[in-house]
């Protein structure tokens, strides 16, 4: 047996927490990763390639603008007839020779996939990469119900073995470097002479795992589109590792979300071209499998889907939240991010990370948890200009920003936090000239006692101090522009008499 | 040409000369300029911390204020952008018939201080001498929101005197966010370290952009740092002149 088989996870209070109901707030989750140089060096330098490769070939294009409008209106009307494109995917899926089960929540889901994995008399499963089992916590869950999943995704693996978490949706790795790599492969393949060189490590990679495919008669998959004119599953990857789970098992399970329909096997020809530039930068994705029910002879020959709703459902009811289930995963928002640029994913505290993490996570806990999230960044617009489905991510935000508040105003909640009474008291300045006024001469007078000789404040008690901590602010100059106005305009009339 | 002026809460709090580099730009320009005196805020920051009623009220008090006015002319690009993305969503949530009716009239009319030389006036050239070293930070709003493209460019081109220097990832946002900057503050003075060290390698003597909200987080780190730059709204750079040179505004 290798080691990885041998392996008993244990509690590890430094691997990041994924579940966004024990997940620290995000201003508090950050701190870490800011005082991780390494990390941080990491995921700017990954995400600054794959972004420099997607301006590049975005720009090639020069139909891009359509191209990203016929995709946000394929998504948005499938949105709009979401319940009749998913009977029609399990009518065709299932006259193909597949089985569709529908699961409602995440207990639901990982029940379903137990239970056929059972009737499989699996105790191990390869996996291909699929954020939404990492949604559901499908691995722990069936570690502990006895059944091991090796992930066959190079990055997957490294997390794996490595007992991290994915920091991003297409890229899971992309805060572990190559020397970081080398060292968990070498500990736990017991390669003690494994070199950092990318060859040496794929090698190592596909040694560990030729074995899982050969042996492993059961495998999970996630996918990227389930096209409902036709019942098919459509994966697209970089490796081939999902090409041999789809190839060599006996049993294939595949969970998807429920929004992941399209409704014509056509509408792949604008969604592959859209998805593999803003994801890795690339013209098209090395491997696009699509498969469709059972061949007899060819391919697993008992097939499952779950369709997963997991909170969904309920995001379709408004137009602004809607827009969050047109994204098909590409990612190109966080690499745009420059929040996520500093911390990187496992701040989110959720397998969603980045601006499309900041507005779907939260709803897909129905705004009970990660409320922190919508306010993880600085509306700057960079992931809206380059999502390829034009979600406006800004407008989602600032639509959850004021779910948020107005559910802790309901509560009584922060009714004296000093940000929430100093906006209070703000709308009431704001509200007349006068009032507005007498604040900055008070203001002007109370600051005085912070501000230093060079006229500049240094430091600042409560919220201010949240500024002061790295910036100065400039101290409030004696006369503000509408006394100035007002005293030109009375000097002006002296003048003119 | 009339137009009345919408100076901003923080223009007149904290940065009153960018209001005065405005009404000289614009009179030295012919523009006949009010100052409506009741004016305080756009309601940006309540919107963007989830405070919607609160900034319906600001909206409300704008559009009451301005609407029978020929043309607004705002110096900040954030406050225009909340106009034009928050306004429409607020009024439609919260408002009145005849408000929506009155905010749909008033808003073609307001214009952010480029696009009002450059679209409303017709000039690039506003006569403008400024003898220095100087680079422009496209603040998000501007690029992404108001789609300002060369605008700032066409005008800063026909400074006499001034050299620019391109700032490397113009569109990288500085970190500011509103309240994100004490919400998250350490995220925000992480990407507002990136930004200065991207402006601080220009090695210009000034960093300009048509928003000050940008230009003060940028300022008080400078300052904090003694990084040797400083920085100025773009109105006052336009509004210098030979013999009246931008730094007597200050």
């Amino acid at each position: 047996m290798s080691n990885a088989a041998q392996h008993h996870p244990v509690p590890d209070p430094h691997r990041p927490v994924l579940d966004p109901r024990y997940a620290q707030p995000f201003p508090k989750a950050v701190l870490p990763v800011l005082r991780n140089p390494q990390l941080r060096k990491n995921v700017a330098h990954a995400i600054d390639v794959i972004q420099a490769k997607r301006a590049r070939l975005v720009t090639e294009k020069a139909d891009w603008q359509q191209l990203r409008s016929a995709g946000a209106a394929i998504r948005s009307h499938l949105l709009e007839n979401l319940a009749a494109y998913l009977e029609e995917f399990e009518a065709r899926c299932t006259e193909a020779g597949g089985m569709v089960h529908w699961a409602a929540d995440a207990d639901e889901a990982r029940r379903v996939i137990l239970d056929i994995l059972r009737e499989e008399n699996a105790s191990e499963v390869i996996k291909i990469k699929t954020m939404t089992s990492a949604e559901i916590q499908l691995n722990p869950f069936l570690e502990a119900a006895g059944v091991h999943a090796y992930e066959t995704d190079l990055a997957e693996i490294i997390l794996q073995l490595g007992e991290d978490e994915p920091s991003h949706i297409v890229v899971p790795a992309l805060h572990v470097n190559r020397s970081q790599v080398r060292e968990i492969f070498a500990r736990r393949m017991g390669l003690k002479d494994l070199s950092d060189d990318p060859h040496a490590l794929t090698a190592a990679a596909r040694t560990y795992l030729r074995q899982k495919f050969l042996t492993i008669p059961t495998a999970i998959s996630g996918a990227n589109f389930l096209v409902a004119e036709t019942g098919s599953v459509v994966v697209v990857e970089s490796e081939g590792n999902g090409r041999m789970c789809l190839t060599l098992p006996r049993t294939m399970i595949t969970l998807a979300g429920i929004e992941k329909v399209l409704p014509r096997l056509q509408d792949l020809e604008v969604m592959l071209q859209v998805l593999a530039r803003s994801a890795t930068g690339e013209r098209m994705n090395p491997y696009t499998s699509l498969w469709t029910g059972v061949t007899p002879g060819d391919g697993p020959q008992r097939f499952h889907v779950v369709l997963l709703d997991n909170g969904r459902s309920q995001m379709l009811a408004r137009e602004t939240e809607r827009q969050t289930l047109r994204c098909i995963r590409c990612a190109a928002c966080m690499n745009s991010c420059p929040v996520y640029r500093q911390t990187g994913g496992h701040a989110y505290g959720s397998v969603y990370p980045g601006p499309i993490g900041a507005i779907l996570t939260p709803q897909l806990m129905r705004m009970h948890h990660a409320q922190t999230l919508p306010f993880a960044s600085t509306l700057c617009g960079a992931c809206y200009e380059v999502c390829p489905v034009k979600i406006n991510i800004p407008e989602v935000l600032l639509e959850l920003r004021s779910q948020v508040v107005n559910q802790e105003r309901r509560q009584g909640a922060r009714f004296f936090d000093p940000m929430y009474l100093g906006l209070r008291i703000a709308n009431l300045i704001f509200s007349r000239a006068w009032l507005f006024h007498t604040a900055q001469f008070c203001g002007r007078i109370g600051l005085r006692f912070f501000t230093r000789g060079d006229g500049w404040i240094h430091s600042l008690p409560s919220i201010g101090g949240k500024w002061t901590q790295t910036r100065d602010l400039r101290g409030l100059p004696p006369q503000p522009f509408h006394a100035w106005w007002a005293e030109r305009n009375r000097t002006g009339r002296q003048e003119a008499k | 040409m009339r137009a009345s002026l919408f100076i901003t809460c923080y223009n007149d709090t904290l940065f009153p000369e960018t209001g005065r580099a405005v009404v000289r730009l614009l009179e030295r320009l012919g523009v006949q300029l009010d100052f409506h005196p009741q004016q305080t805020c756009c309601g940006q920051m309540h919107a963007n911390t989830g405070f919607r009623t609160e900034a319906f009220c600001q909206a409300k008090r704008f559009v009451r204020l301005y609407q029978d006015r020929e043309t607004v002319v705002v110096p900040s690009s954030s406050c225009v952008a909340m106009m034009r993305d928050q306004y429409p969503g607020l009024f439609e949530e919260l408002g009145n018939e005849e408000l929506r009716r009155q905010f749909t009239a008033l808003l073609p009319r307001v214009y952010e201080l480029s696009e009002f030389l450059i679209d409303r006036l017709g000039v690039d050239d506003v006569g403008a001498y400024f003898p220095h070293r100087v680079t422009y930070h496209a603040s998000c709003h501007g690029v992404r929101a108001l789609h300002l493209g060369d605008r700032p460019w066409r005008l800063m081109n026909r400074v006499r005197g001034m050299e620019q220097v391109a700032l490397p990832n113009l569109d990288r946002c500085c970190g500011f966010g509103g309240t994100f900057s004490v919400k998250n503050a350490e995220v925000s003075s992480a990407m507002l370290a990136v930004k200065l060290q991207d402006v601080v390698s220009t090695g210009a003597e000034f960093c300009t952009a048509l928003d000050n909200s940008c230009l003060m987080h940028l300022g008080g780190a400078m300052h904090r740092q003694y990084a040797g730059m400083k920085t100025i709204h773009l109105a006052e750079i336009l509004a210098g002149t030979e013999a009246f040179p931008a730094e007597a505004l200050a």
